[in-house]
């Protein structure tokens, strides 16, 4: 099981590379997406936790809910890709900034890229180990870092370079980490256990590991993943690399890959808590989110470009997860519940901007007025991504934020509370600023230039309409299964309703 | 041994030093294959000479680093033809005062963490982050992109360094995939540095400034 998941992605990325660009490519993509969606899907009613290779990978509550909202956002981007693919996007493109041609690299690079992503992501989910985790996380970035410069013009290979420079400089500090956090076992092993950096093995003597060690291993790794994650100030690489990816390939950053990256610190976080360190690591997790929180919400308001704001929410958003974390109880469920719904609702959001951006050739929120008389369809959807966004009842972002506040109020930290609510306000605002103002108003750029269409193609629409609808649910309704799979996964981390 | 370990060390860094203070990009190139054919060497001392598994992973390890890496790097500097760092954010004199208030840093804020017993000498920590800061300091404050990996190399060498020296053997498979993630990350840089500088006719990397806010 938990190597065809892994097999699936890999296999099928690695004969998009052998073959050449055409048909077969862009129905490989959908393809085994869908079979890995649904394999994952089947995982579901497996009792967990199940495990493959000497338990070096294995299902937790944890991996399932993370796989889950990768495998199901890569089934929808796949299936946007089709209209995004194609032969339509062969000839050389007009820049919209700066007027010269670019011309994009070949499908069967971006599929295959694609392909080895979601591989890569799978087995972040699934690691047991902690080095696995870290090679896995790494391999994420090598396989995303050519999906960034598709479009091959200078601001994107601009993006890709900071985008690797920066996330393997973040990553290094976590492998220093996991070395950091081997240290610590010493006085374990010392005493004749069993160590090695598989987690049952290191919770299980969690009360052995050295603190000092433990306590610098999680610092590295909090800033390491964190740079990959997000977190304010290490997020400098984001904005540049969310604005300038092929939508598709934003919305798979923001929705799973930034997931990856939190589940990698969240492994280390419920280490801490085994090891009785878990108050250290809660305070580090709240001041860097409240960091990130504040940060975005001031960078929002003057955002003119609108896929930069999608950027900067993310960073806001993932600041909640981490705050969420932080203040541990029934936020912490509130947490993992809230990276379920921001990234269905962001991969939503990311792909809305692709058609509006396919359509009005501009990224400035001035030039794109009126969308909702100009692309009725990608219109509504990406106003109404906008409420969700912003955390807007019935949308599901609003119960989990809610799920947070509650936390926050019953554990008495008044000035955590008084700091997110205010960042949530700011970012409010903002965002409902670009809602209007892209809403109604009357679109300077409605002109679709050259190589611009104005119709929207049904995948185009369906993919980002049912992530949303997924959103709404989720706000409406909680499923049974997940409610409990939330419960599990947030107990480890100390996390209890 | 002991004292043995220690000129390795100050050998270590005296490299960091070297790098800080290098204009010409063959000495930093040369400085970071040095490193880590020390950091083999210090890998294989308590192993003694008797031929085994250690030896063949090391030296397929310190291969990679000191000849197969460093050789990427030269090709990707007789490709854009950069030879030298020629202006670069803060200079080398400046860099190499810097690099002194690092060491000092990294002895502090080393104190807590006491290395367990096994006959490593204590300065391995200190040494370890120092390194990686030179890494650090040379990928923000050089304006060459092939600057940039080499400290990017610098890095890894120090997680390298500590990786050896606590025979951190988290069996061959990690090892195996750390390397394997290096050496791709290098490659890729590689390659983004062939486009950088076909995209702008150099790889000064303060040209990369148009995205921000």
């Amino acid at each position: 099981m938990i190597w065809a998941l892994i097999l699936i992605p890999t296999l099928a990325g690695a004969a998009a590379f052998m073959v050449p660009s055409g048909r077969f490519v862009r129905v490989l993509l959908p393809v085994s997406a869908a079979a890995h969606f649904g394999m994952v899907m089947a995982a579901w009613t497996l009792p967990l936790p199940f495990s493959a290779a000497f338990d070096w990978l294995a299902a937790d509550a944890l991996s399932l809910l993370f796989l889950s909202v990768a495998s199901g956002l890569f089934l929808a981007v796949a299936i946007y890709a089709i209209f995004y693919l194609g032969p339509s996007r062969k000839r050389p493109i007009k820049d919209y900034l700066e007027g010269y041609q670019f011309a994009d690299r070949s499908d069967s690079v971006f599929v295959g890229c694609l392909l080895l992503f979601l591989a890569a992501m799978t087995v972040v989910c699934l690691a047991r180990h902690m080095g696995v985790l870290w090679v896995a996380v790494e391999a994420t970035t090598l396989a995303s870092a050519p999906l960034i410069y598709h479009h091959r013009h200078h601001r994107s290979l601009e993006a890709a370079w900071k985008y690797l420079l920066i996330c393997s400089v973040g990553i290094s500090l976590a492998l220093l980490g996991n070395f950091f956090l081997a240290v610590s076992t010493a006085a374990a092993s010392a005493q004749g256990r069993e160590m090695s950096l598989l987690t049952p093995l290191l919770m299980k003597n969690a009360a052995l590991l050295s603190p000092e060690w433990l306590k610098a291993a999680f610092l590295l790794m909090l800033v390491g993943y964190g740079t990959k994650m997000g977190l304010a100030p290490m997020h400098s690489w984001l904005p540049d690399a969310h604005s300038e990816a092929p939508s598709p390939v934003s919305a798979l950053l923001s929705g799973a890959l930034l997931n990856c990256a939190f589940l990698a610190i969240l492994r280390m976080q419920a280490l801490m808590e085994a090891a009785g360190l878990g108050a250290f690591g809660r305070e580090r997790l709240i001041f860097f989110g409240l960091l990130s929180m504040a940060w975005a919400a001031m960078l929002l308001v003057s955002q003119t470009d609108y896929k930069r704001m999608l950027a900067y929410s993310s960073v806001e958003h993932v600041g909640v997860m981490a705050v969420g974390v932080g203040l541990g109880g029934i936020a912490a469920v509130g947490a993992l519940f809230h990276a379920v719904n921001h990234s269905l609702v962001k991969a939503a959001l990311f792909l809305a901007a692709g058609n509006i951006l396919a359509a009005m050739r501009s990224k400035d929120i001035h030039d794109v007025g009126g969308l909702l008389k100009a692309l009725p369809a990608s219109g509504a959807l990406w106003i109404a991504g906008l409420f969700a966004v912003t955390g807007s009842p019935p949308f599901g972002l609003f119960s989990s934020e809610l799920l947070i506040l509650k936390g926050a109020l019953l554990s008495g930290r008044f000035v955590v509370t008084g700091i997110y609510l205010a960042a949530l306000a700011l970012a409010f605002a903002a965002i409902l600023r670009v809602a209007l103002k892209t809403a109604y108003g009357s679109p300077r750029a409605a002109e679709a230039g050259p190589g611009g269409s104005g119709r929207e193609t049904f995948f185009a629409v369906a993919a980002p309409a049912a992530l949303l609808t997924g959103v709404l649910i989720l706000g409406l309704w909680l499923p049974p299964a997940l409610w409990r799979l939330l419960g599990e996964a947030a107990a480890a981390l100390g996390g209890s309703f | 041994m002991q004292s043995f370990l220690d000129i390795l060390m100050i050998l270590l860094v005296l490299l960091n030093f070297r790098l800080l203070g290098a204009s010409q990009l063959g000495t930093c190139v040369h400085s970071v294959a040095f490193q880590a054919v020390i950091i083999g060497l210090l890998a294989l001392l308590p192993h003694g000479l008797a031929p085994s598994w250690t030896w063949l992973m090391v030296g397929a390890v310190t291969l990679v680093k000191a000849v197969v890496l460093p050789g990427l790097v030269r090709r990707a500097m007789r490709e854009t033809g950069v030879m030298q760092e020629l202006e670069p954010f803060l200079g080398y004199t400046v860099s190499v005062i810097l690099g002194v208030g690092l060491l000092a840093a990294s002895f502090l804020v080393a104190r807590p963490l006491r290395v367990p017993a096994g006959g490593m000498t204590q300065v391995l920590v200190p040494v370890t982050i120092f390194t990686m800061l030179t890494g650090l300091y040379l990928i923000i404050a050089r304006r060459k992109a092939i600057t940039q990996v080499l400290g990017f190399l610098v890095m890894e060498n120090s997680i390298y360094l500590f990786g050896v020296a606590f025979a951190v053997e988290e069996s061959w498979l990690v090892q195996a995939g750390v390397l394997l993630d290096v050496f791709a990350a290098v490659f890729v840089m590689g390659i983004m540095i062939y486009h950088i500088n076909r995209e702008f006719d150099n790889i000064d990397t303060d040209r990369l400034s148009d995205l921000k806010d």
